[in-house]
């Protein structure tokens, strides 16, 4: 099983391209705050994600997801528990 | 901060509208002529953007049975269906609706909105999933809201996302309710409801289907897309509403599992709600009765859509892969030029739907035009004429993209 580590250098590489602007992706930016991800990105974004770690992540969870470490550790929990 | 502050952007969004001096999203419809004309904001104009698919709204014998609902049951019930709101017509049109389907069970509710509410908030609770077409309309988001389950959604129409889904849940796939819609409302496209029940039997999940858009216009007896792909077997759940085809408001679902009847016991939005009024209760069973009876007005319905598609289509609009009564036309990311098109149509007489993102489906504006039952082959020349008009005008004409 991927390490949270290894998750959120994924999780930042993904993101990169849709952010050109930033320079250095640390994971207690936020996604929409910070990286100025409007909602439809952020949609295709998780869409994108779920593909590359072959999970779903559930709506409920996103209020809680603020950050990209936020988005790393849910990822994280989802993979244990299965 | 303060309570209000969270509206700052809705504000300048609409003060935006203000400086252009036009807002579309809230028009005032001064005078309803027929199901396909009104004046609209001054302008006499030809109804094409809204959902009166069978044209049914002024049909006189719904006007008539209405009339006559109204003067020996009254305006309003004033109660709930669980109280003093169950009239003898609100169980009769569930038995229709049961009999229509060839279902043994039928819920009415007040409108489709708090059908989707219903369902959702109450069948799939802790520890079930509910599985969304990421296109779905937003009373199905709300009614996940509502609920307990977990909530997962699977890419526009994507069979193969829905099954690969499915498969992720391993076995928590067989407490899962998956949901789609029969023709979807801002793109006219249709849920691949075959290859889509034939993975739910797969994995031994539930399906619901809302023909909120497809009843009275699918399917041999216009039932909807369960009965056009012949697949009503293996949906546990059909949805819909009163408020398109039948023309009037209301809500329903049909299922032949027994325990929709216990909805009635548990569901908020059936329980903490007036039941609908008698008038629009007799006006419903008898536009049931019109659409049951009505391959005329569907195979008309059809004939407007595809004679409106081809006009469109050689005017060089960019229009949905397939023919519908739903018609979109994508038009460019410009909101204050989308404005400017859909203004130009009203005042050149007709009225259509402005979709803007992010209630668009991509980054682009869109018109949503819609076709009935009841428009005549004069008017449908009429919009056409007016398409082509303000579009060259405005230099759209023959874009191509
Ligand atoms: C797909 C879908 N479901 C449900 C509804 C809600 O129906 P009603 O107008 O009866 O609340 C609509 C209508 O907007 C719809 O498009």
């Amino acid at each position: 099983m991927k390490s949270y580590e290894e998750i959120l250098a994924e999780l930042i590489n993904l993101i990169r391209p849709m952010v050109p602007n930033a320079n250095e992706l640390s994971p207690d930016m936020e996604l929409v705050d910070n990286l100025g991800l409007d909602s439809m990105k952020v949609m295709n974004l998780l869409q994108e994600i779920e593909d590359q770690f072959d999970v779903s992540i559930p709506l409920n969870v996103l209020p809680d997801v603020r950050t990209v470490g936020d988005l790393a550790h849910k990822i994280h929990q989802i993979l244990e528990r299965e | 901060m303060n309570l209000f502050d969270k509206f700052k952007p809705l504000l300048a969004a609409r003060a935006e509208l203000s400086d252009i001096g036009v807002d579309p999203f809230n028009v005032k419809v001064e005078k309803i002529l027929s199901p396909t004309e009104a004046i609209v904001n001054g302008h006499r104009v030809i109804l094409a953007g809204t959902n009166n698919y069978l044209g049914l709204t002024f049909h006189p014998e719904c006007i008539a049975a209405a009339e006559n609902a109204l003067r020996e049951q009254g305006c309003g019930t004033t109660g709930s269906r669980m109280a003093n709101g169950n009239y003898a017509d609100h169980l009769a049109l569930e038995r229709e609706f049961a009999e229509f389907y060839d279902k043994p069970f039928a819920m009415v509710f007040s409108t489709g909105y708090l059908a989707n509410l219903a369902i959702l908030s109450t069948v799939p609770g802790a520890d079930d999933v509910i599985l969304i077409d990421s296109d779905s309309h937003a009373s199905i988001y709300d009614g996940c809201r509502m609920s307990s389950a977990e909530v997962i959604r699977f890419r526009h129409n994507d069979v193969d996302d829905l099954a690969k889904r499915l498969r992720r849940l391993k076995d928590r796939a067989s407490r899962t309710l998956i949901v789609v819609e029969g023709i979807y409302s801002m793109l006219g496209d249709v849920a691949p409801l075959k290859e889509m029940a034939a993975v739910k039997q797969e994995f031994g999940a539930c399906l619901m289907v809302d023909e909120a858009h497809s009843l009275g216009v699918l399917g041999e007896t216009g039932r909807g897309v369960a009965q056009a792909e012949n697949v009503e077997d293996q949906v546990d759940f059909i949805v819909g509403t009163f408020s398109k085809s039948l023309g009037s408001i209301g809500g329903y679902c049909v299922s032949h599992h027994p325990e929709l009847e216990i909805l009635r016991y548990a569901a908020r939005p059936y329980i903490f709600t007036a039941s609908s009024s008698p008038s629009l209760i007799a006006s419903t069973r008898v536009a049931l009765r019109l659409l049951q009876e009505g391959s005329g007005l569907r195979e008309k319905l059809w004939n407007n859509a595809h004679r409106f598609y081809e006009g469109l289509k050689k005017l060089g609009c960019q229009l949905g892969p397939r023919v519908s009564p739903v018609i979109p036309i994508m038009l460019g990311e410009s909101r204050q030029e989308s404005i400017a098109i859909w203004h130009d149509l009203l005042q050149n007489g007709a009225y259509v739907n402005l979709v803007m993102p992010p209630a668009s489906p991509d980054t682009r504006c869109m018109l949503r035009c819609s076709m009935s039952a009841a428009h005549s082959p004069e008017q449908l020349d009429a919009l056409l004429e007016i398409f082509a008009r303000v579009l060259s005008a405005r230099g759209m004409e023959n874009r191509v993209s």
